[in-house]
This record gives C-alpha cells, sequence and structure tokens, in this order.
C-alpha cells in the first residue's frame, strides 16, 4: 500500500513540476513534507542538498532518496517509476499535437504565464530552508539565530552573484567551513 | 537487420546510461550533451529536430532528462527506443542515491557530519536565492503588469493562505492559455 502511496505521489510531482529541476522543488515539498510527512523540513534540506550534488534529475534523485527511506528498494523504485510514467503520456501526446499542428504558440503563452508563477513557489520553499537555517525551526527571535548559519548564507550568497563560482563548490565550502568553526569553538 | 537495431538500442541505452551518471545540474546540460551525442556524434537526427525536442521537453511536465530521453528514444527506435532510453536515464540516479541513503541514515546521526551538512543548508539557501533573483529579474524585465501580478499572487497565495502548488500551476496554466488565444483572436480579426 505504501509502494502503491509513493507511486502516486511521485507522479503528482512529475505532473506539477514543469521546466526544469528547481520548478520540481515547491511540489516534492509540498507531497513528501507535507502531505505525507515522510520527511522533516530539515531531510528535506538534506535531500535538496543531496539532489544538487549528485548528477541526475533531481525529481528521480528525490524519489529514490524518499522511497528508500520510507520503503527501502522496492519503495525507491515505485517513486521512480511514478516519476517516469507522466512524462510516457504526456510527451507522446505533446509530440502528436505538435507533429499535427506545428505551432507551440499556445504551449508558449502558458509557459509565459508559468514562469512567475514557478519563480513565486521557489521563492517560497527557498524561504523556508532559509528559516531553518536562520532559526532551526524555532521562534522567530534574535536570541534563537544562528549567526554561522547567516553568515555563511550571505558568503555564499556573495560568490554565487558576484563571483559567479559554481553552485557545487559553494555548498561544499559551506559545509566545510561550518565543520571547521564547530570543531574549533567546540560546537560539536 | 535485426542485430542492427539491437546494436542502435545498445548504444541509446549506454550513451543515456554514460550522459545520465555525468551530469550535474538540471535538464539543460542533459540536453545539450544529447545534442552532442545523438547529433553530431551518431547522426541520428538533425540539430532543427533536437531544438524542437528540447522545446517540448521544456514544456511537457516532468524532468527535462526524462522527457527529452522519451523523444530522442522514440525517434530512433520506437518503443523499445523509448524504453530503452529512459531505462538508461533511470538507473544511475536510482542506484547512486541508494547507496547514498544508506550511509545518511548511518551518518546523519554523527554530530560532525550535522555540522557539515547545516553548512551545506546555508549554501542550498543561497543558491535559491539567487535562481529567485535571476528568474525573477527575468519576468520583471518583461515588463508585464499581468505576470507581475501572477508572480506576487503566486506567492502570497502559497506562503501566505497556504494553497496548494498544484493548484497555482493551473491556475496560473489556464490564465496563461486564455489570454493567449485571446490575443490570437484579436489578430485575426
Amino acid at each position: 500500500m505504501i509502494l502503491f502511496e509513493l507511486f502516486c505521489a511521485f507522479f503528482e510531482i512529475a505532473l506539477f513540476s514543469i521546466g526544469g529541476g528547481y520548478a520540481a522543488m515547491p511540489m516534492i515539498r509540498s507531497q513528501v513534507v507535507q502531505a505525507h510527512g515522510w520527511m522533516t523540513m530539515s531531510e528535506f534540506a538534506d535531500l535538496l542538498t543531496i539532489a544538487e550534488m549528485t548528477p541526475g534529475p533531481i525529481q528521480l534523485n528525490a524519489a529514490t532518496f524518499a522511497g528508500m527511506r520510507v520503503a527501502g528498494f522496492p519503495g525507491a523504485l515505485c517513486a521512480s517509476l511514478g516519476v517516469v510514467t507522466p512524462s510516457l503520456l504526456l510527451v507522446s501526446l505533446l509530440a502528436y499535437v505538435y507533429r499535427r499542428w506545428q505551432s507551440l504558440s499556445v504551449i508558449q503563452g502558458v509557459l509565459g504565464f508559468l514562469r512567475p508563477a514557478v519563480v513565486a513557489l521557489i521563492a517560497s520553499a527557498g524561504l523556508d530552508v532559509l528559516l531553518l537555517v536562520l532559526f532551526h525551526g524555532q521562534r522567530i527571535a534574535l536570541q534563537t539565530a544562528d549567526w554561522l548559519g547567516a553568515g555563511l548564507f550571505v558568503l555564499a550568497l556573495v560568490l554565487l552573484r558576484a563571483r559567479k563560482m559554481s553552485p557545487i563548490l559553494v555548498m561544499v565550502l559551506c559545509g566545510v567551513l561550518s565543520l571547521a568553526v564547530g570543531v574549533l569553538f567546540g560546537a560539536a | 537487420m535485426k542485430e542492427k537495431t539491437q546494436g542502435k538500442l545498445w548504444q541509446l541505452f549506454v550513451s543515456m546510461l554514460a550522459i545520465s551518471a555525468c551530469t550535474f545540474g538540471g535538464g539543460f546540460v542533459i540536453v545539450s550533451l544529447m545534442k552532442k551525442k545523438f547529433v553530431d556524434e551518431y547522426g541520428w537526427l538533425d540539430e532543427s529536430e533536437m531544438l524542437d525536442y528540447t522545446a517540448l521537453s521544456q514544456s511537457c511536465p516532468g524532468a527535462i532528462a526524462v522527457n527529452a530521453a522519451i523523444l530522442v528514444g522514440w525517434r530512433v527506435g520506437g518503443a523499445a527506443g523509448m524504453l530503452a532510453a529512459v531505462l538508461g536515464t533511470m538507473l544511475p540516479p536510482l542506484g547512486i542515491l541508494t547507496v547514498i541513503t544508506m550511509f545518511y541514515s548511518a551518518f546523519v546521526g554523527n554530530p560532525y557530519v550535522t555540522l557539515l551538512l547545516s553548512g551545506m543548508q546555508a549554501g542550498v539557501a543561497a543558491v535559491l536565492c539567487d535562481v529567485v533573483l535571476s528568474m525573477g529579474r527575468g519576468v520583471l524585465a518583461q515588463r508585464s503588469a499581468v505576470k507581475n501580478a501572477v508572480m506576487a499572487a503566486a506567492f502570497a497565495a502559497v506562503y501566505v493562505f497556504d494553497v496548494s502548488v498544484a493548484m497555482v500551476i493551473v491556475c496560473a496554466g489556464v490564465l496563461g492559455a486564455a489570454l493567449q488565444l485571446a490575443a490570437r483572436k484579436e489578430a485575426d480579426a
């Protein structure tokens, strides 16, 4: 039963994520963290880190990670099949429509309006990750703030935007700095 | 002839396996590697076809890499080609993440790993922020009041009013289709 649930959840994720990896992320969060409670927000943030650092589409990475944690390898397999199935159905359909009418203008019109919505969705999910980094799910106040996390966030943002550094490198650097500070000041 | 087809399917499967196992970052990277392999190296399709397939895979729900694999697989070897390409794309993430998840469960309690991961979470937050800033600027640059309103409304709906993500996507898509059709009618008239 749990296998079928995994299949359906990732079927839905794939069905509503249009336009690449980051667009899938709010959908993954709403299914895996909010609707089914298969992961905590912190585990979800770890999943994003892992998915960013490993090859392959984020939807398939997320499916395997969530499936393995909930129901072992069969779970990973069912969730991955859930990701692929909507594509198999819809791509054939869209390819047929495209060959028939040779025009993508309505599709492009739809995409033009999905883009602003998707930006907003990513912003919303990103804000939750940022709050997790800054306050660890606690009440938002100066006393509960994680200043190391805040500093790393600002540093990472500067490296990404001003120096155009690769995201993977930036994340590794943040991890190493956090480890170094923790070991030096005995937080571990 | 049959052997030739089987050879082609095998080549398709192995190529997709290698491409999927070696590409970090989203679908666009994978699509450009597919172009190099299937258009430039094997000559199975021409460049304009590949461009159309890229547009189609972006317009379709699901992972861009999976969508592109389906289209190229179908074009090269029919239903069997489609299956070979999809399997090739699926297997590397499945294998790699299976192993990583096993390590994750074993290591996540370790204080050093926790420090490393919490630092990396700050990095992820920055990456997302960077994506939003770049994409958001792209939307604002179009100077379309309707699109800006859609962006603001979508954020409020999800973050403040807890509307489901799927609902937001469907509404934005329907609005886009309606406006496009209306604009076309106006152009015809």
